[in-house]
């Protein structure tokens, strides 16, 4: 008797075991399907944004806090496509007064830590700066570094959450994870238009997971018959009611700089 | 100077004459409170002052050259050294594809570390303005600067030396007697006009700085001669040696991390001597679930010369902290300490603090202390100069 019951409990614990192997295979796969089909967007969504070379932007950023105090700031923002990595970038401010001449000049990179640099007119001075500074501010603002630097479909693990319709039309709704293990967030909605995958929306959960920060693009322009940009970025915080907005002046694209032109050199001459 | 007078002409000629010139720079004023009585009897305990340093730029060629001058002004109400004009840059620049030059005055700086400047040659400290030293005098230059894939070289020929500027009777942070500057004795009979040289090769390779450099010349650093003390009011003056001077900086990154270090060796002076600064600034973002970046500096200051009056990091350690507030007033505030490791009794401290009131006006408060009783040490001879600086700017 005692053996049987062993063996009962035995075949009980197997049972149970097989019943629990089954559910998360179920779950695994549905999971999977999940997993590729947001990768299949992400990927689509890169695919579409190739080639776009070099550009060169005028940009104003208006930071309000909770109490409504308002601040604008201007800078000169050029930017060229570096294949199988991230973009390199130079921003030069303008204003306010006692940071014009400020200059910034980063190259992102895919999976290895951003390299980045900044310039000090009044010190006639180029500071290299701590590569895990991705999850602060950007200049004050809301943006974070991170959410500066360019898209690039490795920086993120995926899942597909749904179809909406947001504004008169269809969106995938997409979770992206940051592999980056510095950054400021645990998780990314995005909302991407099913007609051209651009990003309409973000949603930025914080380490907790609660929602932080929420991001709207508006008022897309075409360039090169190919490449859509909004020209106001709206960044909103949930917890700090602080808000940033990023207006484009002025875009322009191929305008005659290469890669030797985001050097030292090129950030200590910048204006 | 008539070549250089010249040499402008020329290049304004071939300046188009409908270039637009932009204008901008800043203007203000600083209150300078002592905390104790002085040390010597002319010295004064409030200390007023205003100045300007107006900007013209102007480009052609599409921006291949530019001109930039920036003359500065300061009228101080107790120190008559300090009150001075300069011209911080009159200064032509050609750019090419892979080199560019800068002809005319300017400011140049070299190096890594925060708390001493070691390598830092090419230009005189405009010492009267503050105490850190990171205020400098225009630089007569011909620079020619090359990169390539191997880095970035400069080479200098610097054709004319700047005194460095010190306090007068009347002001403070001075040794008991008074340093002048414009009696200052020279090794080379050509005195100022002795001409200069340097190099620097710079680097960038991934996660590192690499920076290499060498000067020949007069040294921007004098040692002081004693002075005659039969005369009826004596002075001390400032001794220029001719030296050579070899440089090497290296930064690192690691993540939160940077790991500075810089050192030199000098010859020349009356005694060869080797000079480091090394240490680390690690930056916390969004400290304490904050918006705030909280930096914790350390480095440590380390010069073989025993008695010099400007060599003041002879073992010493400095710790300090960063504190950037990422507000839309750009407020930041840096503050830090140094210990001489051989006299307990000699340290020094400071706090830098800086806000936005408007887009155009900036507030900073300063506050400078400095302790020894060692009588031969440089803080003795300020150690009552404890004070407290408030400025308030205007840019444009």
């Amino acid at each position: 008797m005692r053996l049987t019951n062993k063996f009962f409990a035995g075949l009980i614990v197997v049972a149970f075991a097989s019943a629990i192997q089954a559910q998360t295979g179920n779950q695994t796969t549905a999971g999977d399907d999940a997993t590729a089909k947001g990768l299949e967007i992400a990927k689509e969504r890169k695919a579409r944004d190739r080639g776009w070379n070099n550009s060169r932007s005028e940009v104003t950023m208006i930071l309000r806090n909770a109490q409504g105090q308002e601040a604008t700031r201007e800078m000169k923002v050029d930017t060229i496509e570096v294949e199988n990595d991230g973009d390199k970038a130079m921003t030069v401010f303008q204003s306010p007064r006692d940071v014009s001449g400020t200059a910034f000049l980063s190259f992102s990179h895919v999976v290895e830590p951003d390299e980045q640099w900044i310039y000090l007119p009044a010190l006639k001075r180029v500071k290299r700066i701590a590569s895990r500074n991705k999850s602060g501010p950007f200049m004050g603002s809301e943006f974070a570094f991170e959410d500066m630097t360019s898209y690039e479909v490795e920086k993120f693990d995926y899942e597909y959450v749904g179809d909406e319709t947001l504004d008169g039309q269809d969106m995938f709704i997409l979770d992206q994870f940051p592999r980056y293990e510095f950054s400021g967030y645990s998780r990314q909605r995005v909302w991407l238009d099913k007609e051209h995958y651009r990003v309409h929306k973000v949603e930025f959960y914080d380490k907790k997971g609660d929602l932080l920060k929420t991001l709207e693009f508006k008022d897309f322009k075409l360039y090169k018959d190919a490449f859509w940009r909004p020209m106001v970025s709206y960044m909103y915080n949930e917890q700090t009611n602080k808000s940033t907005e990023l207006i484009t002046e002025s875009l322009a694209f191929d305008v005659g700089i290469d890669e030797s032109d985001f050097d030292k050199n090129s950030l200590r001459r910048a204006r | 100077m008539n070549k250089t007078v010249t040499f402008c002409l020329g290049m304004l000629a071939a300046m188009p004459a409908f270039a637009e010139i932009e204008f901008a720079g800043r203007a203000g004023g600083d209150f300078r409170y002592f905390m104790q009585d002085p040390a010597y009897p002319e010295q004064e305990r409030k200390q007023l002052s205003v100045f300007a340093e107006p900007e013209f730029y102007t480009q052609w060629n599409s921006g291949d050259d530019s001109l930039l001058v920036k003359p500065f002004l300061r009228y101080d109400s107790v120190d008559d050294n300090r009150t001075h004009v300069d011209m911080r840059e009159l200064m032509w620049l050609h750019v090419a594809d892979d080199w560019e030059t800068r002809v005319g005055i300017g400011k140049v700086f070299w190096g890594q570390a925060e708390s001493v400047h070691l390598v830092d040659i090419i230009n005189q400290t405009d010492a009267v303005e503050a105490v850190d030293g990171e205020d400098k005098l225009g630089q007569p230059m011909v620079n020619l600067r090359w990169y390539n894939d191997y880095g970035t070289f400069s080479a200098y020929i610097l054709p004319y030396f700047r005194e460095r500027t010190f306090s007068d009777n009347e002001g403070r942070m001075r040794p008991p007697l008074p340093i002048d500057g414009s009696a200052a004795v020279y090794e080379s009979d050509d005195e100022e006009r002795h001409i200069d040289y340097a190099f620097r090769w710079q680097r960038s390779l991934g996660m590192w700085e690499v920076g290499l450099s060498y000067f020949d010349g007069t040294t921007r650093e004098p040692e002081l001669l004693e002075p005659d003390l039969t005369t009826e009011s004596p002075v001390i003056r400032p001794y220029y040696a001719q030296i050579e001077q070899v440089g090497v900086d290296v930064l690192t990154v690691q993540g939160a991390w940077l790991w500075k270090m810089e050192a030199i060796y000098r010859t020349g002076q009356q005694e060869d001597f080797g000079a480091l600064v090394a240490g680390f600034e690690h930056t916390t973002v969004g400290v304490f679930d904050t918006q705030y970046d909280l930096g914790v500096l350390m480095e440590y200051q380390f010069d073989e010369r025993e008695n010099n009056y400007f060599a003041i990091a002879q073992n010493d350690l400095m710790a300090g902290l960063r504190w950037v507030w990422n507000d839309i007033d750009g407020t930041e505030v840096l503050t830090g300490f140094v210990q001489d490791l051989d006299n307990t009794d000699t340290y020094s401290a400071f706090i830098e603090a800086s806000s936005r009131i408007t887009d155009n006006w900036r507030w900073s408060l300063d506050a400078y202390f400095f302790a020894s009783d060692t009588p031969d040490d440089t803080y003795y001879f300020i150690r009552r100069d404890d004070h407290l600086q408030f400025t308030l700017e205007y840019f444009f």
